[in-house]
């Protein structure tokens, strides 16, 4: 949870320098996917909205490979084709992040029910905002989880904002809960700040899952620290009276109840955990953040041929036609194309 | 005339199973067979048989298919999946609720983690609601994730085109909205014998695949349809007739309008090349480029509308290729810039009349 808070501040810093174009923070809700992603095995299909920061360094995916993505260099595997934080690994079984919303959910389905055929007791987990839970794509995907028996847990994130929609424009039911129920699942709510909780919850579902052939949602209630992404600004839209007295405002009032504080108080409170250790692991961190973005940002952009490939498994006639145009233009206008090198050009 | 029609020799895989691991090795479609050249046992099959029989095939030869959609169970509304899930099972034909983009998401969650997914939206005119999860997930998958994952194991069958008494939304034909997405593969067979080989290819290929199929030749398509396994090459237009003074070129259903008007255009002594395009996306330009080169004359000819479709996209290419070639302005008959009527579906259509009618002009300009 520390290593994708230090890893957020420095990111989202870095695009407030300029030096990346677009970042997402995870502030607030380190607990949903860090102890989401602990409860499941490391072959389950991952099928992310784009929050879930913590699962995905629970894989093993490094700060490295994060970096890399987000400057879009030649080690991105992507080939720089998408947003920072547009990540995703075939190895560690994490579907990639893309940036419309919902989309994943009916997809975990057929993983899971993949899963299911193959009997080798995997299962898939797909995550969402309650925002995203208004799209058509989730009660599509809770029906047909339902009927046809796919081991998905469905994870919502009910994280209080979409962008600057409050949650009282977003439904009037009793948050999303109420959906698992109207389509015939287990259903439970947990609070998302507690990290055990959350790991306790998805262990029951990846049981449920697995051994019952069946899916299931869990509704975390958390709240977003942070804005949306580095596009937004959320002082328009927050709204600003703590929900109890004694705290400044609604996001101070989460501020003292966010994962890590609790977990952190947790630890302490069994003389597992010192604020000294804290400060140390989030030195640590930052400093390795650092290091990967700096490294990042030094190495070269991906070849400009990879514009054309990976469209089709081999490339049609009308994409090589227009590599060639556009190769013989930049050869052309070279001097208006500063950015891309003549050795470029000639490879292409 | 249809059973005159010059007939590429099937490409018959023996004993060639599709492996059902993502990142294997897909047989070729154009794989020759290793064994002597012989004729193929053949069988008389409607279409609807022949799509049957390959659905068969691909569920036979690859363990991870599954075929699922509305009403599939049962057999579906127009037959094509009959008795598929008393030999195949439960767990491997089934009935989806009412939910185009569910399926259909359901089907890129299959292929994305390597298994078949052969999905059946019950009409074309039914495939919008999955348009997000065609066009921005399937389309990009590969892309998106520098090859990483893709879903090529997804295949989508619908049934299109006019159906003399469809009206609005049992007849449309939707090519032009998926062929202007990258990423996708669209098919259009003309009858029995391409319905079969061209959808084994879309099932085996590494792409997702939209494969329409002209629902009034279901029944009334019957061809000698190898009983084996083969499958046509996707990507490539097939000259069913040459001729010397125009060429023909349309896709499904249309193919037979468009045949019978270059017979009527014979007899006045217009000789034309006939070409099927079957793949619109990516359509095989070279082979109507290297037609238009001798003929000097182009016709286009689809039932959907008029305005930016597909036919738009082979007149542009075309007059670009061949403007030194060209006689006459590419000729385009197509259905009316309308919803689908059902009164007017007649006048809608380009038929074989005003398709004759343009020949005429096109070569008289």
């Amino acid at each position: 949870m520390v290593k994708v808070s230090e890893f957020d501040k420095v990111f989202n810093e870095a695009q407030r320098q300029g030096r990346l174009s677009f970042y997402f923070t995870n502030r607030g809700e380190e607990a949903c996917s860090v102890g989401s992603g602990a409860a499941l095995r490391d072959d389950d299909w991952v099928w992310p909205q784009y929050r879930e920061l913590g699962a995905t360094f629970w894989r093993g995916y490094t700060i490295e490979e994060a970096a890399n993505q987000c400057c879009h260099n030649e080690l991105d595997a992507t080939k720089g084709r998408q947003l920072p934080m547009h990540i995703g690994s075939p190895e560690k079984h994490l579907m990639y992040v893309k940036s419309n919303l919902g989309q994943q959910v009916p997809a975990a389905n057929g993983a899971a029910y993949a899963m299911k055929l193959q009997r080798k007791g995997r299962c898939s987990i797909t995550y969402f905002g309650e925002g995203c839970a208004s799209e058509g794509d989730i009660p599509s995907a809770l029906n047909i989880a339902s009927v046809h028996g796919c081991p998905t847990i469905f994870f919502c994130r009910n994280n209080g904002y979409a962008i600057s929609t409050h949650t009282d424009d977003q439904y009037k039911s009793d948050g999303i809960a109420p959906r698992g129920v109207a389509f015939g699942m287990p259903t439970i709510r947990v609070d998302g700040n507690d990290l055990l909780a959350v790991y306790a919850a998805t262990r029951a579902a990846r049981r449920i899952a697995v051994e019952e052939g069946k899916p299931a949602l869990i509704e975390a209630m958390t709240y977003r620290i942070g804005a949306h992404s580095t596009s937004d600004d959320d002082s328009k839209y927050r709204r600003a009276d703590s929900p109890e007295e004694g705290y400044d405002s609604e996001r101070a009032y989460w501020d003292a109840r966010s994962p890590i504080v609790r977990f952190g108080r947790f630890l302490e409170a069994r003389g597992l955990w010192t604020a000294e250790e804290e400060t140390a692991l989030r030195k640590t961190e930052r400093a390795a953040s650092i290091k990967a973005l700096n490294d990042a940002e030094k190495r070269a952009q991906p070849h400009v041929k990879h514009l054309f490939t990976d469209v089709l498994d081999e490339p049609p006639w009308m994409l090589r036609q227009q590599q060639a145009d556009l190769k013989a233009h930049l050869a052309k206008y070279s001097e208006h194309y500063a950015e891309v090198t003549a050795e470029q050009i000639e490879s292409m | 005339m249809l059973s005159s029609l010059p007939r590429r020799a099937a490409r018959q895989l023996r004993g060639v199973a599709a492996p059902s691991l993502r990142g294997a090795a897909r047989p070729l479609s154009t794989a020759p067979s290793d064994a002597p050249e012989e004729e193929p046992e053949t069988k008389k099959l409607t279409m609807v048989a022949a799509i049957n029989d390959a659905l068969r095939i691909a569920l036979k030869t690859d363990e991870s298919a599954v075929v699922f959609g509305e009403d599939v169970a049962f057999g579906g509304v127009f037959r094509c999946t009959m008795g598929l899930r008393d030999e195949f099972g439960e767990e491997r034909v089934l009935n989806m609720p009412i939910n185009e983009q569910g399926l259909v998401g359901f089907g890129i969650g299959l292929a994305a983690v390597g298994s078949t997914a052969i999905a059946e939206v019950q009409f074309a005119d039914y495939i919008f609601p999955a348009m997000d999860q065609i066009c921005n997930e399937a389309a990009k998958f590969r892309y998106r994730s520098g090859a990483e994952f893709d879903c090529g194991g997804l295949t989508i069958r619908a049934p299109a085109q006019a159906v003399g008494h469809g009206g609005h939304y049992h007849s449309q034909s939707p090519e032009a909205y998926f062929a202007h997405t990258p990423g996708l593969k669209v098919v259009y067979p003309r009858d029995a014998y391409t319905a079969k080989g061209l959808l084994l290819s879309c099932i085996r290929d590494r792409n997702p695949c939209l494969f329409f199929e002209p629902k009034i030749l279901y029944r009334s398509s019957v061809c000698d349809v190898p009983t084996g396994d083969y499958m046509l090459p996707l990507g490539e237009a097939e000259v069913l007739s040459p001729g010397e003074h125009i060429t023909c070129v349309a896709w499904g259903a249309q193919v037979h309008t468009m045949a019978r008007a270059c017979e009527r255009a014979a007899a006045e002594g217009v000789s034309c090349e006939v070409i099927d395009l079957q793949t619109i996306a990516p359509w095989d330009m070279h082979t109507i480029r290297d037609s238009v080169q001798k003929t000097g004359r182009l016709l286009v000819t689809h039932e959907a509308p008029l305005t930016a479709g597909f036919g738009a996209e082979v007149a542009a290419a075309i007059q670009d290729a061949c403007f030194d070639h060209l006689e006459a302005p590419i000729a385009r008959v197509c259905g009316a810039d309308t919803p689908f009527p059902l009164a007017f579906e007649k006048l809608y259509l380009p038929d074989e009349l005003k398709i004759y009618d343009a020949i005429m002009r096109t070569v008289q300009y």
